[in-house]
């Protein structure tokens, strides 16, 4: 009887250790540090849910890793000379641009049925509709006037005005009309709530790319099976896992434990916990930064009386050492910015001021402003107040609390004292900044798009106000005629020469009058498996997701 | 006894009005709605579209107006949708719910079944060297901040060894229950650890005094033995207080553990709640609050009852207030 219970425990275990599994290669397993809340392509942007969803789905155009607009759901980019983009005269006699997009062919939504003008037609009545929850309103209801179809995979569509982006519908995601339409026909005001995307997540009719959704544990894991269905090339991985960790010391943990292949920096670990990292553990990893459209800076109230002086904006900017907190926080990882435009930007102009590290010259700024030195302490003006400023940012944030403190220190040696203040960034960005109640200064970051025109942040038509209900997000007050005029012209000036010297033109008002004070161009910290190659960071908000089929495993 | 759990149910419920009203009021006071937050983190969303979105939500309609329609729905059994999560209330806390009751439960009875012979074993030998280590022992779990123990839990036995897993819940896809296993161990661990501490020194304290009780002399000297002196005497009186204690810490096993549940990802009560209130997303986190609420409620019913039982002397006519 022992013998047959030993016999028994033997089977059992050699059963076990035989059961099918994954191989390591053909499953990667990605850990992130936030489960995203909702799945609906075009409600509520979140940057974890579009790193999941962007290896199933594909939008028409984006950006690629080379800041470059690509087609990816379209056959070809249109344009001019192509004939696929042609000026229009409408019958109240505005102009814009008709643009032809032609569907790729062989797309095909996960259960088999083609990707058609039928959805191209659906996503627009969608997205139209008042009550549908889109974030992107603007694009469906008032950009697009109207979409022409040709055919099943040809399709017009009509913009409002003649921009120069006409190309571009990064936004416009296509959605599932087989399967959307019956439930958003029969209550368009619960459509966001009851849309499949939330009530059948794992439906494979809703992606279309090299991979499908396969299961959702809510703030666990999303699991992602290679799609039948997919036309492009064979992706790498019969599985995908994205684990969310939402602690980094505990995401770094599972990295270390081996239960992670990678953790990638749109939805990561900060940089400071990299670089470390790097430091104990960089030989079994690839760690890659990749500088991007992350643009660090503080937000200068220009209704303080203080800083309505250019000349204190400038000494504010010339006291900090901004290479030396690179090198010294960020390992040198975080090109300093000297404007809103990054380097990396097709339209970003070198020919504009600049402001290197200069305490001497701060100085004598600051004494023309009428600041001058009384001993050790803050400079004082004429009136016998001190120089002082509060600066904020998201408490909690290591980063910013640490360039914060290097911050403080420096300008106190320029003779201004700065006082920190810091507050949740639900009450930051919630209240505080939208009701433009911080006194001063306010550190934290804007993400944007290639060659993004800077106008919900710099136009004078977008300062938040109590009559306007606090919409726009210009938090600093800056108002500037002909930057306001350029903000407007760049969005129809397309010829290449004329746009570049807009751009040109429109960067050096900023870098002159400083509305912000430039830091930094944040870095995302990538820490890749090496047996993986392929992984191409773009830098912007596109994830790198979205060329998933090019990862390959290592021979 | 029914008159007694009556009276106590119209009191729970009255308890649970004034609660939706204070938690109603204190989220509406918070700066921000969810709306303000998405045009906070994206730049191409125009006014237009947040005064859309905050017409959509209901976000524009006055706070008491809002509280009435969601009373008279909740009254019907609708509590509403999540707005972080886009379904039902209920759909969101649910699964949540029962990942809480399996992780704290599992802690809570570990930690009573720990604490109670330890506390006892450590109040028999008072100032002795084991009393010394029981209570160095106690003092580190109180002392030692969750998230760092579960750090070095997680350094220790999945970093280091390799024998656990470091987080989630279990592993990916379906699995069987023991499968699941080796997932609770460094939660349940890290939980036990932080709050066997607490519920020993109660009982230890309990226990000196009731040691030193006359009953106690009496019953030696009737040569009973040290056994059953202690457990079926003394333990019954000591354990009084400690349930007052305990069934407080009942009304936890609902409202979750956030920082373990953060540190191991575990998909639990204590993180829903928190990013319900850091996500303004009022249905689920007043819904999820009011539940803690009442297994305080039910927690302390539990103990009353358990007092009438433990002690014959308290009677139902008495506990009603």
């Amino acid at each position: 009887m022992r013998r047959n219970r030993w016999g028994a425990l033997v089977l059992a275990a050699g059963m076990l250790a035989s059961a099918p599994a994954f191989g390591a290669k053909d499953e990667l397993v990605i850990g992130i540090s936030q489960f995203p809340a909702n799945w609906h392509p075009s409600i509520e942007a979140m940057a974890a849910k579009s790193y999941i969803t962007e290896m199933a789905r594909r939008p028409f155009t984006t950006y690629d890793a080379d800041w470059k607009l690509v087609c990816m759901l379209c056959t070809d980019l249109p344009a001019e000379d192509k004939g696929t983009a042609v000026l229009e005269t409408r019958p109240d006699g505005s102009r814009g641009f008709a643009v032809t997009y032609t569907i790729h062919p062989k797309a095909t939504w996960g259960d088999g049925t083609p990707v058609t003008t039928k959805d191209v037609l659906f996503t627009w009545e969608v997205g139209k509709h008042p009550q549908s929850g889109f974030s992107n309103f603007d694009l469906y209801s008032r950009d697009i006037v109207g979409i022409t179809v040709k055919d099943d995979k040809t399709f017009t569509v009509h913009r409002l005005k003649p921009l120069c982006t006409y190309a571009e519908i990064n936004d416009f995601n296509i959605l599932p009309a087989h399967l959307e339409r019956p439930v958003f026909e029969a209550d368009p005001a619960a459509y966001r709530l009851r849309s499949k995307y939330e009530t059948d997540t794992t439906n494979p009719g809703l992606w279309f790319g090299p991979y499908r959704i396969a299961a959702v544990e809510p703030g666990a894991h999303v699991v992602l099976e290679a799609n039948p269905t997919w036309w492009g090339p064979k992706p790498p991985f019969k599985r995908v896992v994205v684990k969310a960790v939402e602690n980094t010391a505990a995401l770094e943990a599972n990295l270390l434990a081996g239960q992670l292949d990678m953790i990638p920096g749109e939805a990561g670990l900060p940089l400071d916990q990299v670089l470390a990292f790097e430091k104990r553990h960089g030989a079994r990893y690839t760690v890659v930064y990749k500088p991007g459209l992350f643009y660090e800076h503080i937000d200068v109230n220009l209704d303080n009386p203080v800083l309505q002086d250019v000349r204190v904006r400038k000494a504010l900017l010339m006291a900090i050492d901004r290479e030396a907190i690179s090198k010294q926080l960020f390992a040198g990882r975080q090109p300093v910015a000297h404007n809103q435009v990054n380097p990396l930007d097709r339209v970003h102009s070198d020919d504009i001021a600049k402001y290197p590290y200069d305490p001497v010259a701060a100085g004598k700024l600051l004494d023309e402003a009428g600041w001058t030195r009384t001993g050790n302490g803050p400079r004082r003006n004429a009136k016998g107040e001190t120089l002082t400023l509060e600066i904020m940012s998201t408490a909690g944030n290591r980063t910013r609390e640490l360039t914060e403190q290097v911050l403080q220190a420096q300008w106190k040696q320029a003779g201004i004292e700065v006082r920190i203040a810091n507050e949740p960034p639900r009450v930051l960005f919630g209240q505080t900044l939208r009701e433009r109640r911080f006194k001063a200064m306010a550190l934290f970051a804007w993400i944007s798009a290639p060659e993004n025109i800077p106008r919900t942040t710099l136009h004078s038509t977008m300062i938040p106000t109590a009559d306007n209900g606090w919409a726009g997000q210009n938090f600093t007050a800056f108002r500037d005629a002909e930057a306001d005029r350029i903000m407007d012209d760049l969005e129809t000036v397309c010829e290449p020469k004329a746009s570049q010297a807009l751009w040109t033109r429109l960067q050096q008002i900023y870098a002159e009058q400083l509305p912000a004070l430039p830091l930094f161009f944040r870095a995302d910290p990538h820490i890749l498996p090496k047996w993986v190659e392929g992984i191409v960071p773009t830098g912007h908000q596109y994830a790198t997701t979205l060329w998933i089929e090019n990862w390959k495993v290592k021979e | 006894m029914t008159r007694f759990l009556l009276s106590r149910l119209l009191q729970a419920a009255v308890v649970l009005l004034v609660m939706s009203v204070l938690v109603t009021v204190l989220l509406g006071l918070m700066p921000g709605d969810p709306v303000d937050l998405m045009a906070a983190g994206n730049p191409h969303m125009t006014p237009a579209d947040v005064a859309r979105l905050k017409a959509l939500h209901g976000l524009d309609r006055p706070l008491h107006e809002r509280y009435l329609n969601w009373l008279s729905a909740a009254l019907r059994g609708d509590f509403g949708h999540s707005r972080l999560y886009s379904q039902p209330v209920l759909a969101v806390l649910a699964p949540r719910l029962v990942n809480t009751l399996l992780l704290l439960g599992a802690a809570f009875v570990l930690a009573i079944a720990v604490a109670l012979p330890l506390g006892v074993y450590a109040a028999r030998r008072p100032h002795s060297l084991i009393d010394d280590a029981v209570n160095l022992f106690c003092f580190a779990g109180i002392s030692i901040p969750a998230f760092w123990l579960a750090l070095l839990l997680i350094l220790l036995f999945a970093v280091t060894l390799g024998w656990l897993p470091a987080s989630g819940a279990g592993p990916v896809g379906a699995a069987a229950w023991w499968e699941r296993l080796p997932y609770f161990v460094l939660p349940v661990l890290t939980l036990t650890l932080a709050s066997i501490g607490g519920y020993t020194r109660y009982v230890r304290a309990s226990m000196l005094v009731e040691l030193r009780q006359d009953y106690v002399r009496t019953a030696r000297a009737k040569g009973l033995s040290e056994r059953q002196v202690v457990w079926r005497h003394a333990l019954r009186n000591a354990f009084i207080p400690v349930v007052t204690i305990v069934a407080l810490e009942f009304g936890t096993l609902f409202s979750g553990a956030l920082v373990t549940e953060t540190m191991f990802a575990w998909p639990g009560m204590g993180k829903l709640i928190y990013d319900s209130i850091m996500g303004n997303d009022a249905n689920v986190a007043l819904v999820a609050l009011l539940l803690a609420t009442a297994t305080t409620l039910a927690g302390n019913l539990m103990a009353d009852v358990a007092y009438a039982a433990l002690d014959p002397r308290i009677t139902f006519r008495e506990l009603r207030t």
